[in-house]
C-alpha cells in the first residue's frame, strides 16, 4: 500500500470504509460498493493496485468461481494472496479484492467474460485462464463468437501467459491470439455451440473426441501439455506423469477445473505434489456442492445457470434412488428468457423422483412433460424433504439443481451456507 | 399427408447453425402433439453439410447468430430442397433468424441486403435498437391460433410484401416493428417469437399439424402447455 500514490491510497481507504459500511448495515458483502467508491476517486486504481503483483485472471461461462477458488488454494503455497472469492467479478470487485491485501504479491481474480479484455489491459496479468464459452443469458449477454473475438484481440496486444482449454474450439481460437500458452485437455461435454469454425465458419470435424479441426481453413486443436483422464481420476502433467486426483468436489467438470489450477500453479513454480493436496481441501465453493441437513436428510446444492451447466449437474447426481429437485427463476441475473430449458435433455431423469420448484416451475413442468419425465410440483425444498421423509424414513440424500437466483434463495433459507 | 398410414415427417433444418435458444422445443412439441393424437411421426435432423430432403411435411428453422445465419441462407439457396418442398405445399415454421432467411432478403452486419430463400414475401433490415422481451400478439383470426406469447431477441425490422400477410398484430413487444408480428404465405409461417414458440403456443402447433393432417384434429385435454400459455399472457399483460 505504501508504494501507491497518495490519491490511490485515499481511494483505496475510502473504498474499504464503504465496504465495511455495506457489511455493517447488512446491504451486501461490500465487494461491489467498496470498489465503486474507490473508482470515483481514482479511475486508474485497478492498474495501480495491480502493479508489481503476479496476478492470474480467470474467465469462462461456467466454473469461474470454483476454479478461482482452486487456484487461490494452490497459490497460497507461496504466501498470502489477493482474490475475489465471493464472486464479485467486475472491476469494482477486483479493486476491493486487491485493496484488501495490499502486501500480497500473488493473486487470482475471477473476471466476468465481458470485462476480460478491459481487465487484461488494466492489470497486465502474469497468467490468463480461459476455460469454456457457451450460450448463457442471451437476453443481456453478447454473442459468444463476438466475445471470443474480443478475447483474442486483447490477448494479441498483451504479454500474458494463457492457460486454456484446448478442447473448446472457441476458447482455443481466442487463446491462440496470445504469445505464450499452456494448453490443457480439459474436455467439453456441451458441444452445441461449437459446430462451426471460429475462424471461417466451416463445419468442424470433431472426431475422435477431443480432437477437432476445420476441413476448410485448417484451424485445429493445439497440442496439449496437461490432460485429464476422467476414467482413472487422473491428471497428466506435461512430462506424462500421472497424479491421482481424489478431489472432494464432484464430477468431470471439477477435474478439469483442478487440472487448470495445477497448470496455473506450475506457471508459478508450484509442483503438482504441492498443489494437489491443497485442491483436495476444497469441498464447496460459495454454497456450490455444499450439503445441508434438514429433517435428518442430506440436501446437496448444485448451481447450474445454462444448458452446459445443467449437463454437468446431471452427470454428478447421486444414484437413481436419490430424488432430485429442480428450481428455476427468470430474474435479471438469471436471464429473463427461459428458452434455454429446451436445449437441455431431461430424459436422463426418467427413472428418478423429480420435483419442480421456483418462479418458472410451469416452464420446467412443460419441459419435463414433453420429455416424458414424471414430476411433482412443490413450493419449498423443506416441504419436499418433509414429504419424502414421511414416505421413506430412511431417506439419506436428495440433490437440488437450481439456477442463479433460485440457488441463492435456497441457500439463504439455510443461512447462506458456504 | 393424405395417406394416413404414413408418418408425419418433421424436418429440422440445420440444428448445427440455427439452434441458438431452445429451438429444439418446436420439434419436440410438434412430435408430441401429433403422437398424442395417434399420428406417428418421423423426425429428421438435417445438418448444414447435408442435402435437405424434399418429402417432409413440416420444416422447422430456428434462430442463429449473424454469421451462422448468413451461412445457412447461402447453403439453403444452393441446396434448393427447402424451396422445392415449400412450393410443393409443405408447412414451414421459421423463427427469428430463420424467419429472415426464408424471406426475400435480410441485412448483414452492416445492413447490406443478402438474398434469402424466397419462400415468404418479406424483406428484413436492421433496426436502431434491439427488441428484447416478452411479446404478445393476436394471430389473424382466419388462422384460428388465437393470442400467442413468446420471447423476442432481435434487431430485425421486417416489411411484409403483397404476396404474404402479417401473422399477427402485436399487443406488447416489437415484432416486425410496425405493429404487426411475423408473416404467413400459404403454409409458410415466419415469426420473431424465438426458440420454443410452439411449446408456448399449443394452438400454433395444432395449426401447423392441421395443415398436414386431413380433417379436424382431435382436441387434447388441457395440460402444462395451456397452463404456461395462460401464465405468460398474464405476466406480460398484467
Amino acid at each position: 500500500m505504501s508504494e501507491l500514490p497518495l490519491r490511490a491510497q485515499l481511494a483505496s481507504v475510502l473504498g474499504k470504509s464503504a465496504a465495511s459500511l455495506s457489511r455493517a448495515t447488512g446491504r451486501g458483502d461490500g465487494s461491489v460498493i467498496g470498489g465503486r467508491v474507490a473508482l470515483k476517486v481514482e479511475p486508474d486504481l485497478l492498474g495501480k493496485l495491480a502493479r508489481g503483483r503476479r496476478l492470474t485472471l480467470v474467465s469462462a461461462t461456467n466454473g469461474k468461481t470454483t476454479t478461482t477458488r482452486l487456484i487461490a488454494a494452490a497459490l497460497r503455497e507461496l504466501g498470502p494472496i489477493a482474490t475475489n472469492e465471493q464472486g464479485a467479478n467486475m472491476p469494482t470487485g477486483h479493486i476491493t479484492a486487491l485493496a484488501k491485501e495490499p502486501d500480497a504479491r500473488n493473486g487470482v481474480l475471477e473476471v466476468d467474460e465481458k470485462y476480460l479484455p478491459q481487465v487484461i489491459n488494466a492489470t497486465n496479468p502474469a497468467v490468463t485462464v480461459l476455460m469454456n464459452l457457451s450460450r448463457d443469458q442471451m437476453d443481456r449477454a453478447s454473442e459468444i463468437n463476438l466475445l471470443a473475438k474480443k478475447w483474442r484481440d486483447a490477448l494479441r496486444s498483451s504479454e500474458t501467459h494463457v492457460v486454456a482449454n484446448a478442447d473448446d474450439p472457441l476458447v482455443a481460437w481466442a487463446g491462440l491470439g496470445a504469445r505464450h500458452a499452456t494448453w490443457v485437455s480439459a474436455g467439453q461435454r456441451w458441444k452445441e455451440d461449437s459446430w462451426c469454425c471460429p475462424e471461417c465458419g466451416g463445419h468442424l470435424k470433431r472426431d475422435p473426441d477431443p480432437h477437432w479441426e476445420c476441413p476448410e481453413c485448417g484451424l485445429a486443436r493445439p497440442d496439449t501439455g496437461w490432460a485429464v483422464d476422467n476414467d482413472d481420476d487422473v491428471v497428466v502433467d506435461p512430462n506424462g506423469v500421472r497424479f491421482r486426483m481424489e478431489l472432494n468436489l464432484p464430477g468431470d467438470a471439477n477435474r478439469s477445473n483442478a487440472a487448470i489450477a495445477m497448470a496455473v500453479g506450475a506457471a508459478y513454480g508450484i509442483h503438482p505434489k504441492q498443489s494437489l493436496p491443497r485442491l483436495r481441501e476444497i469441498r464447496s465453493v460459495a454454497g456450490r456442492y455444499t450439503s445441508v441437513v434438514t429433517h435428518g436428510t442430506e440436501v446437496r446444492l448444485l448451481l447450474a445457470k445454462n444448458p452446459a451447466g445443467w449437463l454437468e449437474s446431471f452427470a454428478v447426481l447421486g444414484p437413481p434412488d436419490v430424488p432430485v429437485l429442480l428450481s428455476v427463476n427468470a430474474q435479471v441475473p438469471d436471464g429473463k428468457d427461459t428458452s434455454w430449458l429446451w436445449d437441455v435433455d431431461y430424459t436422463v431423469l426418467r427413472e428418478r423422483r423429480v420435483f419442480v420448484l421456483g418462479e418458472r416451475r410451469t416452464d420446467l413442468a412443460l419441459r419435463l412433460e414433453t420429455d416424458g419425465v414424471p414430476f411433482e410440483v412443490a413450493d419449498r425444498v423443506d416441504d419436499v424433504v418433509a414429504r419424502l421423509k414421511g414416505e421413506r424414513p430412511d431417506l439419506a440424500k436428495v440433490d437440488v439443481i437450481a439456477n442463479y437466483t433460485a440457488f441463492q434463495q435456497i441457500r439463504a433459507a439455510y443461512g447462506r451456507v458456504q | 399427408m393424405t395417406d394416413t398410414s404414413s408418418a408425419l415427417r418433421i424436418v429440422w433444418i440445420y440444428p448445427d447453425l440455427l439452434s441458438t435458444y431452445g429451438d429444439q422445443g418446436n420439434v419436440l412439441v410438434l412430435k408430441r402433439r401429433a403422437e398424442l393424437r395417434g399420428i406417428p411421426t418421423e423426425t429428421v435432423h438435417v445438418l448444414s453439410s447435408d442435402p435437405v430432403p424434399e418429402q417432409g411435411d413440416v420444416y422447422l428453422l430456428g434462430g442463429g447468430e449473424d454469421r451462422p445465419q448468413i451461412l445457412a441462407a447461402q447453403r439453403l439457396r444452393a441446396d434448393g430442397g427447402l424451396k422445392r418442398a415449400a412450393e410443393a405445399g409443405a408447412a414451414v415454421l421459421a423463427v427469428c433468424a430463420g424467419y429472415q432467411i426464408v424471406g426475400e432478403s435480410f441485412g448483414d452486419d452492416d445492413d447490406n441486403p443478402l438474398a434469402g430463400v424466397g419462400i415468404l414475401d418479406v424483406r428484413s433490415g436492421r433496426g436502431q435498437t434491439r427488441a428484447v422481451g416478452e411479446i404478445v400478439a393476436d394471430v389473424d383470426p382466419a388462422l384460428g391460433a388465437g393470442r400467442i406469447t413468446g420471447f423476442e431477441n432481435h434487431q430485425g425490422r421486417t416489411a411484409v410484401g403483397p404476396s404474404a400477410r402479417p401473422l399477427s398484430t402485436t399487443a406488447t413487444g416489437i415484432g416486425n416493428g410496425d405493429g404487426t408480428e411475423g408473416a404467413v404465405q400459404g403454409q409458410v409461417v415466419g415469426t420473431y417469437l424465438h426458440g420454443p414458440a410452439l411449446p408456448r403456443n399449443p394452438a400454433l402447433a395444432d395449426m401447423l399439424l392441421s395443415w398436414r393432417v386431413g380433417g379436424e384434429l382431435a382436441p387434447l385435454p388441457p395440460a402444462w402447455g395451456e397452463r404456461l400459455h395462460e401464465e405468460r399472457l398474464a405476466a406480460a399483460l398484467g
